[in-house]
């Protein structure tokens, strides 16, 4: 073990830290807890695992953050592929600014939006529902696959599609048959980042929703503050939400350095 | 400058190596000259960068010692052996410019800054680089980036080898020979030795003077351009260089004669082949004629290659090829192949057994 | 090269479609209100340029952009050295890699608010991991609601600890790329630690530290819900960042011309810093 290895090692206990203390909070007992620091649960209960799990507006949080987050990476995809094939391959009028375009809606104050954001999907009907979630996290996931996956394309010489092309292949058909097997590793990639800021966003989530989509994040504030302070309950709450996201890592996490290093970043 | 010599040198990838399998290198002992201009040629995956690493320090070796004249430099990096190596890819240093890119392993090495100038500007001079040495290197291409990688060696005056790991494999082929000409004209002007890794024969064989040929982490022969095409050590050489390569027949030897498809074959020499052996003849398509009587064959097709014909034929059911002057024969017509008896061999196991080798 | 064709434009079309309608129509109508006064009542009356005046002019709007800039400066020199260092010291092969990847990434993957309500149950002064050790064990007073500097502090670290992981994973990816043979050939010349970073490492590192520079710097600039579970923007005004302050006009007082005005301020802000820093840090790539 050579010194060097000491600062990730340190950097990773520094990362684990706060994540312990809140899967610690979730094994106590709220009288343990308000009783005063104990550095391990003195008595371990699943009391706090037991509410969410009988409680429907708890369950159905869940329920509904990973539908909208799904339906988000799906749409993000099937409209960003194509268009990061063009943007890969082809040179057209204005190309330039539309991509820097795209991306400067990474740049929109979220918080100020949120206003028009629940007029415009309230407008279209749509408030409430999956749909209004997915389709507004697009605005700052479409930009991030777009620039995700032209890196991977343009690593693609385009003698595989003059050969398809010279092989009779139609335009669809080498597409999916073809080009999107040969990307599968960014598209792998891609899908992880857009999983990855659409369930850690909740400003627009809350906003969207009231009682049908309401995403787990937006319940748990609701129950820390009308149920008063029940820290333990809130524990095991954001203990169940980092479980989605670390099984989504440890499925890519031979892809996540290999994609960005492929990437054209 | 110095010879280098590699005494009983192995080296293996894996910590516990069980077997002569897991050596990437195989057990060698090698000398190169001071001043030599040699090539290390061999298929890809046969131990050619291996060896060159071990060379230059980047790799040390399981067993064995590396001697730059008589110093054992085995165990020493290999900032501290004075050689250079140009690799495969160009590596350039992107944000320096052409100037600062040679200076930098003076610079290094804390040489004063105007012996710095005066040096980088001398190699500069000689790679054809001087009316481009304020330019960034990133923008230049990859032929003059080679130059720089070769430059970076050059500018230490005291360096020992340099070392060519396929240094054309990225150049446009209207590049190629320009470099490669370079790399031999300054062979000529300094006279430092250089190693050149390659699986081009052509590259090989207008380099060198020397040309160590490599299979499976072995040396199989050393030599000439010429001899390895006049005499091939082992039917490997004989099948790689040349082309089309060596025919490699399979032959029976019968009182310390070789019949090939019960025709008796004259070699140069006597052949000493070891009861048990696997015999082959080895002749080039070259020394291969047409004649009234030999051993009969069919023509399967013939190929114009301009002042020759390359023939197809088969004896039996062994392929032959030959290389003729004249008309060739129609594909499918009855002919005689003649071997030229002095530069007809038999290989043993795959090596040269005669007992008297006329070269 | 690129083929010269606008059938590129059937292509992006999707994509054209999906993000104007969020980002089109909502920009319009926050272009609406900053142009308009109201007295509530779905009334509203032409105001001119009048609400970008008063925001330029108002001293809550210079704190808070203050505040604003001081963290993101604060957390990106913080931030990207920390990152780079720890992608130079990660193993490169071998069975730590993903192990480090995975734990790193963690952080990255935790919702806002839990980020936020997580670094309020560590950091409480009696019950809290960090808060107690503080407090009982190396003896400094420290309470996030009462001293500003203690929440800044907790901010700061909070943020470090949830986005540093980024310019790692970016940093990480930079350095795989590079080829064996640059190392080997800096061997040769004798190149120092300090001069293979700087003259290898880093170039190759620059694409994708400006484009973590620019992820952070974004994000770091709109960041809101973590603060805001944390702290509240408190104690007083002193966490109080453009986004928590852009709420509070806008959702508590109801003020929407001047936050509408507000954001756009911001917004073009943002867009201008980016947009020079992109076009600086790309302008040697032809």
């Amino acid at each position: 073990m050579k010194a060097r290895s000491l600062v990730p090692i340190l950097y990773i206990l520094f990362l684990m830290l706060p994540i312990y203390w809140l899967v610690a909070m979730s094994f106590k007992t709220t009288n343990e807890i308000l009783g005063g620091f104990s550095l391990f649960p003195q008595v371990w209960t699943l009391d706090n695992y037991r509410v969410i799990f009988t409680d429907p507006t708890w369950y159905w949080g869940y329920f509904n953050s990973i539908s909208y987050v799904t339906l988000n990476t799906v749409i993000s995809l099937a409209a960003a592929l194509p268009a990061a094939y063009a943007f890969s391959r082809y040179s057209f009028m204005g190309d330039k600014h539309l991509f820097f375009w795209l991306l400067t809606n990474r740049m929109a104050p979220v918080a100020v939006f949120a206003l028009p954001f629940f007029q415009l999907y309230s407008a279209v009907g749509l408030f409430d529902t999956y749909l209004a979630v997915a389709l507004a996290h697009c605005l700052f996931n479409i930009p991030l696959a777009v620039w995700i996956l032209e890196g991977f394309m343009s690593g693609i010489p385009k003698e595989l599609d003059e050969t398809a092309f010279v092989d009779g292949y139609s335009f669809p058909r080498f597409f999916t048959t073809i080009f999107v097997p040969t990307i599968k590793a960014g598209i792998g990639v891609t899908a992880f980042f857009l999983f990855m800021f659409s369930w850690v966003e909740l400003l627009l989530a809350k906003t969207l929703t009231a009682v049908y989509a309401k995403p787990i994040a937006a319940v748990m504030t609701r129950t820390a503050s009308s149920a008063g302070y029940e820290l333990g309950l809130l524990a095991a709450a954001g203990v169940l939400t980092i479980i989605p996201g670390a099984i989504v890592i440890y499925f890519v996490r031979n892809y996540i350095a290999k994609g960005f290093a492929l990437g054209r970043v | 400058m110095a010879k280098i010599t590699l005494d009983s040198l192995r080296h293996s990838y894996l910590d516990a190596p069980a077997g002569d399998d897991d050596f990437a290198l195989k057990r060698m002992d090698l000398e190169w000259k001071d001043g030599g201009a040699y090539a290390l040629l061999g298929p890809s995956g046969c131990g050619k960068t291996t060896l060159l690493n071990i060379i230059s320090g980047l790799l040390t070796p399981s067993e064995g010692r590396v001697l730059f004249d008589e110093r054992d430099v085995t165990d020493e990096p290999p900032d501290r052996r004075n050689i250079a190596q140009v690799f495969q890819f160009p590596v350039i240093y992107d944000t320096m410019s052409v100037y600062n890119n040679l200076a930098f392993p003076l610079r290094n090495r804390g040489v004063p800054e105007d012996q710095v100038d005066a040096r980088v500007r001398e190699i500069a001079e000689i790679l054809d680089l001087s009316n481009r040495l304020r330019t960034r290197a990133s923008g230049l291409g990859p032929d003059d980036k080679q130059k720089i990688s070769m430059g970076r060696g050059l500018v230490r005056n005291d360096v020992n080898v340099i070392m060519f790991d396929e240094p054309l494999t990225v150049i446009d082929p209207a590049q190629k020979w320009k470099l490669r000409s370079k790399v031999k004209e300054l062979h000529q002007k300094i006279g430092v030795t250089m190693i050149y890794v390659t699986h081009d024969q052509t590259e090989a064989l207008t380099f060198a003077d020397q040309v160590v040929v490599m299979q499976d982490g072995e040396i199989v022969q050393i030599g000439t351009p010429v001899d390895l095409f006049e005499c091939p050590r082992h039917t490997f050489v004989g099948h790689f260089i040349g082309s089309p390569g060596m025919n490699i027949l399979p032959c029976e030897m019968d009182g310390g004669r070789a019949t090939f498809q019960g025709v008796t074959v004259e070699t140069a020499g006597t052949p000493a082949a070891p009861a048990g052996a696997r015999t082959e003849i080895g002749i080039r398509p070259e020394f291969v004629s047409l004649g009234a009587t030999g051993i009969p064959a069919r023509v399967r097709k013939a190929a114009d290659i301009g002042r020759h014909t390359v023939l197809d034929a088969m004896a039996g059911d062994v392929p032959v090829s030959a290389i003729i002057d004249g008309a060739a024969p129609e594909p499918g017509s009855e002919i005689h192949l003649v071997f030229n008896p002095a530069h007809t061999r038999v290989y043993a196991d795959g090596w040269l057994a005669m007992q008297e080798s006329t070269t | 090269m690129k083929t010269q064709n606008q059938r590129g434009w059937l292509f992006v079309l999707p994509v054209l479609i999906l993000v104007a309608f969020n980002a089109l129509v909502p920009l319009m109508t926050v272009v609406n209100y900053s142009v308009q006064e109201t007295f509530g009542d779905n009334l509203f009356f032409w105001h001119g340029l009048g609400w970008f005046e008063d925001v330029l002019r108002s001293e809550r709007f210079h704190a808070a952009l203050g505040r604003q800039v001081l963290f993101t400066a604060t957390i990106l020199i913080i931030e990207v050295p920390l990152g780079v260092a720890i992608a130079l010291t990660m193993p490169r092969k071998g069975f730590w890699v993903p192990v480090c990847l995975v734990l790193m990434s963690l952080p990255l993957l935790i919702p806002w608010n839990v980020v936020g309500a997580m670094w309020n149950i560590f950091t409480l002064p009696d019950i809290g991991l960090l808060g107690y050790f503080l407090n009982n064990v190396v003896g400094i007073d420290y309470n996030m609601t009462q001293s500003p500097l203690a929440a800044w502090v907790t901010v700061i670290v909070m943020d470090v600890w949830h986005w540093t992981s980024l310019v790692v994973l970016l940093a990480y990816a930079g350095l795989i790329s590079i080829p064996d043979a640059y190392y080997q050939a800096a061997k040769i010349d004798a190149a120092s630690g300090w001069a293979v970073f700087r003259h290898i490492q880093l170039p190759k590192m620059k694409r994708v530290l400006t484009i973590a520079i620019l992820l952070r710097f974004m994000d770091s600039f709109n960041i809101y819900t973590e603060p805001f579970v944390l702290t509240g923007g408190g104690p007083g005004n002193s966490t109080t960042f453009l986004s928590i302050d852009l709420v509070k006009v806008a959702l508590g007082q109801f003020d929407l011309g001047p936050a509408a005005a507000m954001s756009l301020i911001y917004f073009a802000f943002t867009l201008l810093v980016s947009w020079l820093f992109y076009t600086i840090m790309t302008r040697d790539e032809q």
